[in-house]
């Protein structure tokens, strides 16, 4: 019988020492199940975790993946800290996408240098603009963001999504759903050559800092910490809720609009109805495996998005369906979170009382 | 058939799913957990009725299976946030992850097979019966399953006393916990009933809905049945309005474009959201704190004092 | 050529031992590695299905002379170009993309990879090394329109749609324009469900189409829903990519097969033989790109034999879906008798023939 000790304080070794348990475990288990269905479980590994990054344009690919994932994962994160819960951030995305998409349009054949700064602009407008109407909801009329953000995805996708059909769509593609290309200035310019990175890129590292920014030296972000972790205490201390839900919500809302803007001007280059694989919902597991720390963030968006990148090679090399995937996706998410309990517990063998007087383990 | 019985049929099919697998949510919640895997165990439930059916021809054992599958989704989901007190949020999540690789994964061999005709509860000559025969008669026995539901998780919460102890454990661990209650047994409890339930409404999409087995067939619903709970503000016979009003919607909007109705159909398509939003904004602003009545330890991880 | 479950799980799991052993048994060679790209699961039991369906018929067709890989699901967005560099990377001779939204990323992969063939399947744009290919469904919409048209009793047709592209509004035009040749009374009703695969939405949609009167049914979305639902109403439909029938045994007159294994098999045979260049085929039942299902034994005969000869009429050239007179929604014409409406315009048809109710959207 295992029992649990709360710790007087998380360890810090071991939050380092955690994760490591955890991919030790997830590599054990991946062998297994990639042995299981017939494959080389030593060169599954290698393929799903080494040859996605073995050259420069992996690694790139590794940052165009990554960033959406950390940009949004940063916003939600500070939000959740705050029990304000944007789950809507998919369809801030695609405002963001549409906003900056049609400040690029509007610029056709007139573009100069103030069209990339005028679309980031337009699109973190747009993704604060979508993540308002819930902000709106909650301190109005006392509305639980979480239905609101979710129901306002599908909007916002499908407003995206008549918007490529209708008065956005490019004049020259026999009617098919896409924009026009974005022209050359309104495209984010590749930093590395012979990647696919670009400056947008950038933003991710820079959100990174900024949340912690907020978080470890802002009245708000202490605001925010405080109200997390005892909302009676903000109250008392006389903190505003509305203030806090309303920043919250219009940070992470235009964190993912950035996110979208630059996915658009950025690998895409124009505005077509798939713009996202789920980078709104996927930024949710990336916060939380993050602890909701922006440092943390920074991380568990890199790992997930390897394990995309892993994905689509053990599917070419190896020939195994998408499904394994997501199977081995899941397993490592579920020991990486499993895991998190040496990190706030001393795990002890046998029953409560032997616990008492047993020593360290 | 006379167009408002079916119409007033379809919307009980399109409902059902919804219903159930939020009714098993909202008993999830209730303890005080946050499970969001329900798309997860949803499609376990699908692909787990589908095998058996399929196996042995037999709808019983058929549901049986996809309540198991769902339950055995939820058990996972069980041992990480109460057994090694993982994150709720982020266990969830995973769980749909994992649910959507699962499913298809042992639903590979099953993808273009037929079922056959879906089981109906009620002899075919009670169809004949003007308005309701149509609209109410014609259903499989999950339809009725889920409805009766709805006053039985009423009866359970409030006029029994596993259903205090429930709630008690939902708005206060501590305190429940402090008179004697053994929270994380309630709220395994609850979990399973939970994934018992998404099973069975992905079991209805698998069996009777859409007799049939395609790769991440729930489409979504899973999520909407989360919203639902949200929207219900916890309560059961709200819950099925919004699920009967989202359903609605849906099928009117398609009414509409069929009917020629002059309006993109992108923007028909936003509709049963938009009205979802909009009924729940006019709630909530008028009876003050009613929507945020959430329970009280919802998403918190229980810490039994030392 | 119709793949059965147990032949497709066995292929399956073929593929997954080939695979598996490949890396350890040194088998000989093969001569050509074809990639594949698909935008849904396999399992979608539609599109993808089908193109996964032509890549296991390719393997069979040229055996141990080819070996394929493949990526499932891929999102039409930033993911999309990595993947086709990824299969072009590995060695891939030749790689299909097997839809719309791959178009952009095909011809950016395409100018860093000249040695690599690339066939890009329903877009418009070519290059040296990129060719490009669709099927003409048209032609068996044709086909069915004209059955829908001896069929119905309510002279209303409906018709699930998924998206407002031009390959979805020619196939909604092409059975009302062949079923009012017939009886110019007949009507078809639009459900637009803006989505490709949903097997419950699209159920719904059937339903409420056949609530307001449809006893012929079509649809041009992936999953084989709406076909249970004729069935279960008692009315005609028509399976969409794959035989349908054993979901609608009454209901399922006909299918309109999405066949790419012949397709694929000249392909990759032409990169073999150091022949391959660069076209594009949009090829129908005359280039056996598109099939009829067979016909459900419960039709009346004359039925069966005109829709024969109607494919035999089509696959000779006697017969263009499109020729004149067409008339669109609101009365001006497009294309007069004796003329036809020429691939260019067809492939960016964005308007509803006259017959069609409703407004296209957008």
């Amino acid at each position: 019988m295992l029992t649990l000790e709360a710790r007087a304080a998380p360890s810090a070794a071991l939050s380092i020492l955690a994760p490591v348990v955890a991919v030790g475990l997830t590599l054990a288990a991946g062998y297994l199940l990639f042995e299981l269905l017939g494959v080389d479980g030593g060169r599954a590994l290698f393929v799903f975790f080494v040859r996605p990054v073995q050259d420069l344009y992996g690694l790139g690919e590794l940052a165009v993946k990554a960033a959406p994932l950390i940009l949004i994962g940063v916003g939600l994160a500070l939000g959740f800290r705050a029990n304000v819960w944007n789950i809507g951030a998919e369809g801030q995305f695609a405002l963001g996408a549409v906003a900056g998409g049609a400040v690029a349009l509007a610029a056709h054949g007139v573009e100069g240098w103030w069209t990339l700064p005028a679309m980031i602009a337009a699109g973190a407008l747009g993704g604060a603009a979508w993540a308002a109407l819930p902000a709106l909801f909650r301190t109005r009329f006392n509305t639980n963001e979480i239905l609101t953000s979710l129901m306002l995805t599908y909007v916002g996708v499908l407003l995206l999504n008549y918007l490529v059909h209708g008065p956005l769509k490019s004049p020259d593609s026999f009617n098919f759903p896409e924009s026009r290309p974005f022209g050359d200035l309104a495209l984010l310019p590749v930093i590395v050559e012979g990647t696919r990175a670009h400056l947008g890129v950038l933003l991710a590292p820079l959100a990174v800092l900024g949340g912690w920014f907020v978080l470890a030296r802002l009245h708000l972000g202490y605001q925010i910490r405080v109200i997390g972790l005892a909302p009676r205490a903000g109250a008392y201390a006389g903190f505003s809720q509305r203030r806090i839900v309303w920043a919250t919500l219009l940070g992470s809302g235009a964190l993912a609009g950035l996110a979208g803007v630059a996915e658009v001007a950025g690998p895409i280059g124009q505005l077509q109805p798939a713009i996202s694989p789920g980078y709104g919902f996927t930024a949710i597991i990336v916060a939380f495996l993050g602890r909701l720390h922006p440092v943390g963030v920074f991380f568990a968006g890199t790992l997930i998005a390897l394990s995309y990148l892993g994905g689509e090679f053990v599917q070419i090399e190896l020939g195994l369906p998408l499904a394994v995937t997501g199977v081995f996706q899941g397993m490592l998410l579920f020991f990486v979170l499993g895991c998190e309990v040496l990190v706030r517990y001393r795990i002890r063998l046998g029953g409560a009382r032997r616990a008492v007087r047993g020593g360290a383990t | 058939m006379d167009m408002t019985a079916a119409i007033l049929a379809t919307v009980v099919t399109a409902a059902t799913p919804l219903l159930l697998a939020a009714l098993g949510e909202l008993i999830v919640e209730k303890s005080g957990v946050l499970n969001l895997g329900v798309e997860g165990m949803m499609l376990a439930g699908a692909v787990g009725g589908f095998i058996a059916a399929s196996l042995t021809g037999s709808l019983l054992i058929a549901l049986v299976a996809a309540v198991l599958a769902g339950m055995a989704m939820s058990l996972v989901f069980a041992v990480l946030v109460l057994g090694l007190r993982a994150n709720q949020v982020a266990s969830g999540l995973a769980l749909v992850l994992f649910g959507v690789g699962l499913s298809s994964l042992a639903g590979q061999g099953y993808v273009g097979q037929s079922l056959g005709a879906a089981w109906r509860l009620f002899p075919e000559s009670w169809r004949e019966i003007p308005f309701v025969g149509p609209a109410l008669l014609a259903h499989g026995p999950v339809v009725y399953l889920s409805i009766a539901l709805v006053p039985l998780t009423v009866w359970f919460l409030y006029r029994t006393r596993a259903g205090l102890i429930l709630r008690a454990v939902g708005e206060n661990h501590d305190a429940a916990h402090g008179l004697g209650h053994d929270v994380v047994r309630t709220r395994t409890l609850a979990i399973l009933w939970g994934g018992a339930l998404a099973g069975l409404g992905g079991a209805y999409l698998s069996l009777d809905y859409t007799p049939m087995w395609a790769e991440n067939m729930t489409a979504g619903r899973g999520w909407i049945a989360l919203a639902l709970v949200v929207f219900a503000a916890w309560r059961p016979w709200r819950l099925m309005a919004g699920a009967y009003l989202f359903g609605g919607i849906t099928i009117l909007q398609l009414h509409a474009q069929g009917a020629g109705f002059g309006m993109p159909s992108q923007v028909l398509s936003m509709l049963p959201y938009l009205a979802t939003v909009a009924v729940l904004v006019i709630i909530s602003s008028n009876r003050s704190r009613l929507s945020l009545a959430a329970p009280g330890s919802l998403n918190k991880t229980f810490h039994p004092p030392a | 050529m119709t793949i059965t479950r147990r032949t497709f799980t066995g292929l399956a799991a073929g593929t997954l031992a080939a695979a598996a052993l490949g890396p350890r048994a040194a088998l000989a060679a093969p001569k050509v590695k074809a990639g594949f790209i698909y935008v849904g699961p396999i399992g979608d039991h539609g599109w993808s299905y089908q193109h996964n369906a032509g890549r296991l018929g390719l393997m069979e067709a040229l055996g141990a002379d080819v070996a394929t890989s493949f990526v499932e699901s891929v999102s039409e967005g930033a993911d999309a170009e990595r993947v086709i560099r990824q299969l072009a990377t590995t060695g891939h001779d030749i790689i299909f993309t097997t839809s719309f939204g791959y178009m952009n990323p095909t011809l950016k992969v395409a100018r860093q990879f000249p040695k690599v063939k690339f066939e890009h399947c329903t877009g418009f744009n070519r290059a040296g090394n990129v060719s490009t290919y669709s099927g003409r469904f048209y032609e068996g919409r044709h086909v069915v329109g004209l059955m829908a048209a001896k069929m119905t009793k309510t002279k209303t047709l409906g018709y699930v749609a998924s998206f407002p592209i031009p390959e979805v509004v020619r196939g909604i035009n092409a059975i009302t324009l062949a079923a009012r040749s017939i009886d110019p009374e007949i009507t078809t009703k639009v459900v637009w469900v803006n989505e490709w695969y949903d097997p419950g939405k699209e159920a719904d949609a059937a339903k409420a189409l056949i609530d307001q009167g449809v006893d012929v049914l079509f649809q041009h979305t992936d999953s084989p829903a709406p076909v249970q639902v004729a069935q279960e109403r008692g009315i005609k439909t028509v399976g969409q990519a794959s035989d349908m029938a054993r979901f609608g045994p009454d209901a399922h007159m006909t299918a309109i097969i999405d066949y790419w294994d012949a397709y694929y098999i000249e392909r990759v045979k032409a990169v073999m033989d150091g022949t391959w260049e660069s076209k594009d085929t949009w090829g129908g039942f005359a280039a056996d790109m598109v099939h009829m299902a067979p016909f459900n034994p419960n039709l009346p005969a004359e039925v069966v034999s005109m829709a024969e000869a109607a494919v035999e009429g089509i696959t000779s050239g006697k017969i263009h879906p499109f020729a004149g007179p067409v008339v669109k929604q609101g009365g001006e014409v497009v294309a007069k008798a004796g003329e036809t409406i020429s691939d260019e315009a067809l492939l960016s048809m964005n308007y509803y023939v006259e017959g069609v109710q409703g407004d296209l959207p957008a």
